[in-house]
């Protein structure tokens, strides 16, 4: 049944195409999925959502979806939360409703179909059915370099997911079955040589998905660029495809080539928080902040796959991964729908010409400082809920006569991220909204109740999940 | 009934065709494709009740000597109507370029001089599908021949156009030059194994004392060879010629040619490839000329401007990969398929996105007069539905998953894997991420360029439902490629 859940954003957009109201039809068919996909995430364990079609008889290919475990049900739960926001938070502009929308929903029946699928094939199928509308609308409806920031992230994610590509087939190809679980229980058919080539093939091809320092140069721009939704659904949701696809997929089937790249892995995620922080202070846009704030916070999940790579025995890693995955989602994407809401009442997001706006709009202000508050990982919200995993996964197997290995002095050096992330977005906090008011911020209107509906969600989801984590790590046991 | 029916009444229609338009002394000329395009559609409709003698062996037909250069199989029926699809959408396509056609023949601006455009192609198609049931290399020339030449024609028939013109000639020098090739290989192997008949050819293979006069003769028939499926050493002729050509005639190459030489390939090949005295250095040649052609005409597509050169360089690019998939020989086994049916999938799938290619390029090049990367700009708003099935037209002849393209590259990797065939595995990713950059060029060009009040584009009927049903068609085949495989049983 889950093929519905997939099903019915493009059946949206089929109707927008032919003349449905396009923001209503988004709105109606994104609710009706959260209600579906938030039944589906409760009781993901009956087995009764499971669906499958045979659409190749040689080699075996079926369009399947089902649930493979937990982590999917919470990925499946972060894509209709972030989607309803996304499309209830954007504007489009006069006369391209339909292609705003329709691809919004493009975008999240590609993300649904990436996270629900149990055949490999249609596992890389959807995410780049995703990926296409994505490269589209910032192209056509983006701010800024908006031609020059696409045909980057055109040319990057193309790029990396040729090589992903390259080392799925390869995997399919030695454990010979294109279903995923079927292909975990051929773990043993991996031999250790075409481990190490896979796992390299993997890391990058996923990793340039991710924007893992060093292929990560193409996130900032594209995000700052990107219109409202889909920098939300991009940032909050499809980006999390290539780390859902590491644990998915990488983890039980290479385990021992993940080995032999670790220490790359963890040089490489040092670069995303201490380095992509760095830059990330020096930002003088607050788009172009958010969006390498959002490359610097996948490193901590990176760092939660380290753990997991060092220690397999280590459950802690994993909820770790997927908490702090969601929560990342949930944040960013309220940030990025705020930040769109700042633009169209200030007409700027240059920090050097705002200030103040807290006078004139302090609803903004009130709801921007929760999301940067989460987006800092402070206790009580959800982001801190991940980190705190996280952080506690690297020292899980902490061995006192050994002494400190790579992972926990990977993490010890991480944790200066967390200083790093309170500088920028204390001080892009401080800038926006504190000070004397200035001619952009002086008659900057307020949220109106339309607004404050799908910041409201995304609050409240931060909050459930910060006060009580337990709401992701039972749909994970 | 018995299959050569199929060529007797393709080859009839056209003569007939041929002949009302001579006698016919009407104005307009499109009735001619009409009536071509509504022939080809019953025929296609009979290639579903063809037989071969093993069907019937007591009808007096079975025992004719014909059989001994004819076959018929399920490949020889897939690869027919494969032929009649190509020609019917070719057909189709000319109609609806008859304006561009008429202004460059002997009374420009009247259509006095366009009716054989549409009974031709019927002839090539007739070769085509003669070479889908090729037993005998005789045969197969012949076959081969009526194909080249009724080319020869088509390539040059904007007899006042210089560019159709020079890319005539060229066509007809490197042709010539190939069929030298050809007949020459084939000398050769005849010399060495003393029959033309393939299935007799595979029986005196293991009694050769010495293969390499064969293994020469074999070299130069895959010269021959090269030249019609557009690869490397042989692919020279194919950006001038594509260009030059009338736009329905370079769609009719670059689909209905290129697979008539790979189902020659693979019919030819197939006896050498089952021996182990020749598989060897086959494949190794397999394998460098697919390696060349993925390298040529990817890196030469990457800065083309001209829309027309660069689908040139991408059905050289294309040769290359159906090539890699030969090189990785497999015969078909219980759980995978072998190479021949992952080579024709792929060429199933290569029509339907190629051809819906074509039919935009040539309302682009009446409407706006010109066939640059340049004129697209802006297509995304004057046409967004256009614009959107040339997207995912584009998204699939570049591989992007669910679509038909990513299926057939997928089934080409996969075998190369399985034939641990590293270099070209690299090569092909290398060519494929190259694709991606050419082939969404254009996807840019039109979403994301002004196009400076370019007026928007007023699809006739045909064009329309073509484009439609071809984009649809691209679409279905990538999320249930079945229809294809069944087709291939």
């Amino acid at each position: 049944m889950l093929a519905l859940l997939v099903t019915l954003p493009i059946a949206a957009f089929i109707a927008i195409l032919f003349g449905a109201p396009a923001r209503l039809t988004a709105i109606a068919a994104s609710t009706i999925n959260l209600a579906l996909g938030l039944y589906a995430a409760i009781t993901w364990q009956c087995g009764c959502w499971t669906f499958s079609l045979p659409v190749l008889a040689k080699p075996s290919l079926h369009l399947a979806f089902g649930f493979a475990d937990g982590m999917s049900a919470v990925m499946i739960l972060l894509s209709v939360i972030v989607t309803l926001a996304a499309v209830l938070s954007g504007k489009a502009p006069e006369g391209k409703e339909k292609l705003y929308f329709g691809s919004s929903l493009l975008i999240s029946a590609g993300a649904l179909g990436a996270f629900a699928a149990t055949d490999l094939f249609f596992f890389f199928a959807f995410h780049e059915l995703a990926l296409i509308p994505t490269f589209l609308m910032i192209g056509m409806l983006g701010r800024g370099d908006r031609r020059e920031a696409a045909w980057k992230i055109t040319i990057y994610l193309g790029l990396g997911s040729m090589v992903l590509l390259a080392g799925l087939v390869w995997l399919a190809n030695l454990t010979g079955t294109y279903d995923m679980a079927l292909m975990v229980k051929a773990a043993h058919q991996v031999d250790p040589a075409s481990q190490k080539g896979i796992a390299a093939l993997l890391l990058v091809g996923f990793g340039t998905l991710v924007s893992l320092f060093p292929f990560h140069s193409w996130a900032a721009p594209a995000y700052a660029s990107a219109p409202a939704p889909v920098a939300m659904l991009h940032a909050g949701v499809l980006k999390k495809f290539g780390l859902y696809g590491l644990l998915r997929l990488a983890i039980p089937l290479v385990p021992e080539g993940l080995q032999f790249w670790l220490t790359p892995l963890l040089v490489l995620l040092l670069g995303n928080i201490l380095w992509v922080g760095w830059v990330t202070i020096s930002q003088k846009r607050l788009d172009s902040m958010l969006g390498n704030s959002s490359v610097m916070h996948m490193g901590y999940i990176f760092l939660a796959i380290a753990a997991l790579i060092a220690f397999p025995a280590n459950p802690l890693a994993q909820s770790a991964a997927v908490v702090l995955m969601f929560a990342h989602g949930i944040s960013i994407a309220l940030l990025f729908g705020l930040a769109d809401r700042i633009e169209r009442s200030t007409g700027t997001l240059d920090l050097q010409e705002l200030g103040g706006l807290a006078k004139s709009a302090p609803g903004l202000a009130f709801l921007f400082g929760i999301a940067a508050m989460a987006s800092i990982g402070l206790p009580g919200l959800a982001n801190f809920s991940g980190e705190i995993l996280v952080f506690l996964a690297a020292f899980k197997s902490y061995n006192g006569t050994s002494g400190l290995g790579p992972v926990q002095i990977t993490c010890i050096l991480s944790i200066w991220g967390v200083v790093i992330s309170a500088v920028y977005m204390l001080r892009a906090y401080r800038k926006t909204f504190q000070g004397p008011s200035v001619a952009a911020t002086a008659n900057a209107d307020d949220l109106t109740l339309a607004d404050r509906i799908p910041a409201t969600l995304l609050i409240i989801t931060l909050f459930a999940v910060g006060l009580y984590p337990n709401l992701l790590l039972n749909l994970l046991k | 009934m018995p299959a050569y029916y199929l060529e007797a009444l393709t080859v009839t229609l056209g003569i007939i065709l041929l002949m009302a338009e001579t006698f016919c002394s009407c104005k307009g000329k499109s009735w001619v494709g009409i009536a071509a395009a509504v022939g080809l559609v019953a025929i296609l409709g009979l290639t579903f009740t063809a037989i071969g003698p093993e069907a019937k062996p007591t009808a007096a037909w079975a025992s004719w000597p014909l059989w001994n250069f004819y076959q018929f199989d399920s490949l020889a029926r897939f690869y027919k109507i494969f032929a009649l699809v190509t020609t019917l959408f070719v057909i189709l396509l000319a109609i609806d370029f008859r304006s561009i056609l008429a202004r460059f023949t002997d009374t420009p601006d009247s259509e006095a001089g366009t009716g054989e455009f549409y009974a031709l192609p019927l002839f090539a198609c007739a070769g085509m599908m003669w070479l889908a049931s090729a037993k005998d290399l005789a045969g197969a020339f012949v076959a081969l021949e009526l194909v080249t030449v009724t080319f020869y024609i088509l390539v040059a028939y904007m007899r006042r156009n210089v560019g159709s013109l020079e890319a005539g000639v060229k066509y007809l020098i490197l042709g010539a030059l190939s069929t030298g090739f050809l007949v020459y290989g084939i000398a050769w192997v005849y010399g060495a194994t003393g029959t033309m008949r393939l299935a007799e050819i595979a029986n005196c293979l293991p009694h050769l004392t010495n293969t390499t006069p064969l293994l020469f003769g074999i070299a130069f028939v895959m010269i021959g060879l090269c030249f019609k499926i557009g690869a490397v050493p042989m692919q020279v002729w194919i950006p001038d010629v594509y260009q030059g050509a009338p736009t329905p005639t370079t769609a009719f190459l670059s689909v209905g040619s290129k697979a008539a030489g790979f189902i020659l390939t693979i019919r030819f090949l197939e006896p050498f490839l089952a021996s182990e005295v020749t598989r060897g250095p086959i494949l190794t040649l397999l394998l460098i000329l697919a390696c060349a052609t993925l390298l040529f005409g990817n890196l030469a597509a990457i800065p083309q401007t001209n829309f027309k050169r660069l689908l040139a360089y991408s059905s050289i690019a294309h040769a290359g990969f159906l090539l890699l998939a030969l090189a990785a020989w497999k015969p078909e086994t219980a759980i995978s398929e072998g190479s021949i049916k992952v080579v024709s999938f792929y060429l199933a799938t290569y029509l339907l996105m190629t051809l819906g290619v074509f039919f935009v390029l040539a309302q682009v090049r009446i409407q706006r007069d010109g066939e640059t990367i340049h004129d697209f700009n802006g297509l995304g708003k004057s046409n967004p539905a256009l614009a959107l099935a040339l997207t995912v037209l584009l998204a699939a002849l570049a591989g992007v998953p669910l679509t038909a393209g990513f299926i057939g590259k997928f089934m080409v990797f996969s075998l190369a894997l399985d034939a641990q065939l590293w270099p070209g595995i690299i090569v092909a990713f290398i060519s494929a991420a190259a694709g991606f950059y050419y082939y969404f060029n254009v996807i840019r060009a039109m979403w994301w360029r002004d196009s400076h009040n370019a007026p928007s584009l007023i699809l006739p009927p045909i064009s329309k439902v073509c484009i439609g049903v071809l984009t649809i068609a691209v679409l279905v085949c990538g999320i249930w490629p079945q229809p294809i495989w069944s087709l291939l049983k």
